[in-house]
């Protein structure tokens, strides 16, 4: 990198070049949503990124506020919609920490295996859509979204719906799982696993993709922590922090795996964490379906409209993107005084500016892709 | 090219795999019966008339607040030599389709099991050319149920797959 850019300034001294301001998006198909960024070029080289967000603004953690915590789940879902389960757990786990509600412990494993479905079908989703940003059209997209479409046909039996699931409610779960659940679970794990092998020999040995991605947009741990990045992105530069395994919830204490680490901290490193990621969900799972059994879903006293004592409470999950914490301030009541969502996409893309400036046009693109945004989550 | 030459092994294992793909209208895919589409009415059989008495429970507790609920006095009541016991009866009802959000709220808060997210729906069948047809009133939302299409299942909060099976077998029970 350094040669390439004492390279261009030598030939500035000789000609007289000029910056280009490079707009794109909004609507431009490798920003994953509606997002713009507006980079300013030397030749192929980026000297500067500003983005702007902000289109997909629905006002979500105001809405709230007017909402009771029951109505609030909708919204919930819809402020991360490729991992609805995980925005779900943050709020519900919220406000069960401010009314101080106990959930039964099969509400536990059910709401565990659920969400840890739902990281596998998000990091399928990244897969694919990453895979199409480096340039491998078309298959690995295609085998993401087999393996996806099954993990969806699997919540839409459980919960009725394929994206906004609306499942898990403040105590517990709405309604129980289907019968056959455990059997499904282990049918999708089966294809998912196979899925991530299909993956790891498509793209992670690929001499083409690796000359793509590696070495390419790195971040230091230190700048890493200082920039607030969390999840796998944090994870890639080596820092070894996974908020299931710091600050245990639900059940992950009781489950065997391991935190996955990278080294470089480039886009490749962000791309394998996620692969290795997937492989210790499926490890997660199938503990989690052991240990499921019969009981109550739901506090035998739930009362009908659920009131709070006035208190506050800030309660992170590790989401598929990273730390999705619920701010939520009550002043009793039914509904919340306050509802502030800290999203990991909108901290992670702190890091852009950085990672970007001094690569090439074409490596921004992934670098984009590798951390992962969802713009319902930057946006709100 | 060691790498190269495996993923395109990979690829070629994949293609010989069974396709995963359907051939669409000759086949569709079967629904799940908790699917939630949109919420529809339902139709008491016994005594011919909705079971929807009115009550705004769900149109005060929808989120979106794309329900309206009005009410009158059944003509069809005991009272007034009818056969219902219902005293009130829905009068005028509408969903704004275009705004519910399907997060199965109004069928958790009613009282009387009169409302359930439609569970036969394909994605195709509400299609329109003008938002304003997406807004159902009460004859549009009663019809499935009428014409006995709907297979409901109306979940009940925290309901356990036990309290499901004794349920059905107490409904097995009084049908023998
Ligand atoms: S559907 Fe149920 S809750 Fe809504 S008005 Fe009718 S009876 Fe009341
Ligand atoms: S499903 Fe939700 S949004 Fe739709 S009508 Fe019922 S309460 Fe309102």
């Amino acid at each position: 990198m350094v040669e390439v850019l004492s390279q261009t300034s030598d030939r500035s001294a000789e000609f007289e070049t000029q910056d280009l301001l490079l707009n794109v998006g909004p609507q431009h198909p490798s920003t994953h949503g509606v997002f713009r960024m507006v980079m300013t070029v030397d030749g192929e080289v980026v000297r500067d990124v500003i983005p702007y967000i902000g289109y997909l603004h629905r006002g979500a953690e105001k809405l709230c506020e007017t909402m009771d915590f029951r109505q609030g789940i909708g919204f919930m879902d819809r402020t991360e919609y490729l991992a609805a389960f995980n925005a779900e757990l943050s709020y519900v786990m919220a406000v069960e920490a401010l009314a101080d509600l106990e959930v039964p412990e099969r509400a536990q494993w059910i709401r565990m295996i659920l969400s840890e479905l739902n990281r596998l079908s998000s990091h399928f989703m990244f897969l694919g859509a990453f895979g199409v940003d480096t340039g491998v059209f078309g298959t690995p997209f295609i085998y993401a979204w087999r393996e996806r479409e099954a993990l969806i046909d699997l919540f839409e039996e459980v919960s009725g719906d394929r994206m906004m699931y609306a499942y898990f409610r403040p105590g517990g779960v709405a309604w129980d799982v289907p019968v056959n659940f455990v059997d499904r679970v282990k049918e999708v794990l089966i294809s998912s696993a196979q899925g991530i092998d299909d993956f790891d020999s498509l793209l992670s040995e690929n001499e083409i993709f690796l000359a793509r991605t590696q070495g390419v947009g790195s971040i230091s741990a230190e700048r890493a922590i200082a920039l607030g990045m969390s999840g796998p992105s944090l994870r890639a530069s080596g820092v070894d922090m996974d908020i299931r395994r710091d600050e245990p919830y639900l059940k992950y204490d009781q489950v065997e795996w391991d935190v996955i680490t990278g080294e470089h901290g480039d886009v490749f490193d962000r791309y394998y964490c996620r692969v290795l990621e997937m492989r210790e969900s499926i490890k997660i799972i199938s503990q989690c379906l052991d240990r499921l059994a019969p009981g109550p879903i739901l506090p035998e006293k739930m009362p009908r409209m659920l009131r709070t004592p006035p208190g506050e409470v800030y309660l992170r999950t590790e989401a598929p993107r990273g730390e999705y914490g619920v701010y939520m301030v009550s002043k009793g009541g039914n509904r919340p005084y306050r509802c502030k969502v800290r999203s990991s996409c909108l901290s992670n893309l702190q890091a852009l500016h950085e990672l970007t400036v001094g690569e090439y046009v074409a490596d921004a693109i992934i670098i984009l892709g590798s951390i992962d945004i969802v713009l319902s989550e930057v946006d709100r | 090219m060691r790498g190269i030459a495996k993923s395109m092994a990979r690829t070629f294992a994949v293609f010989l795999r069974k396709p995963v793909t359907r051939d669409y209208p000759s086949y569709h895919k079967p629904i799940p019966e908790r699917d939630r589409a949109f919420p529809l009415l339902l139709w008491d059989e016994d005594i011919h008339e909705p079971f929807c008495t009115g009550c705004h429970a769900c149109e005060r507790a929808c989120p979106v607040e794309c329900m309206t609920v009005l009410m009158k006095d059944n003509p069809n009541h005991k009272t007034l030599d009818g056969t219902s016991s219902r005293r009130k009866i829905i009068d005028k009802f509408w969903i704004d389709y275009a705004r519910c959000m399907r997060c199965n709220i109004c069928v958790e808060v009613c009282n009387f099991d009169a409302i359930a997210m439609n569970n036969t729906w394909e994605g195709h069948e509400t299609s329109v050319y003008d938002r304003q047809d997406l807004v159902m009133d009460l004859q549009q939302l009663l019809s499935q149920s009428r014409t006995g299409n709907i297979n409901e299942w109306v979940p009940v909060l925290g309901q356990t797959n036990e309290t499901i099976s004794e349920a059905d077998a107490e409904d097995s029970e009084v049908s023998n």
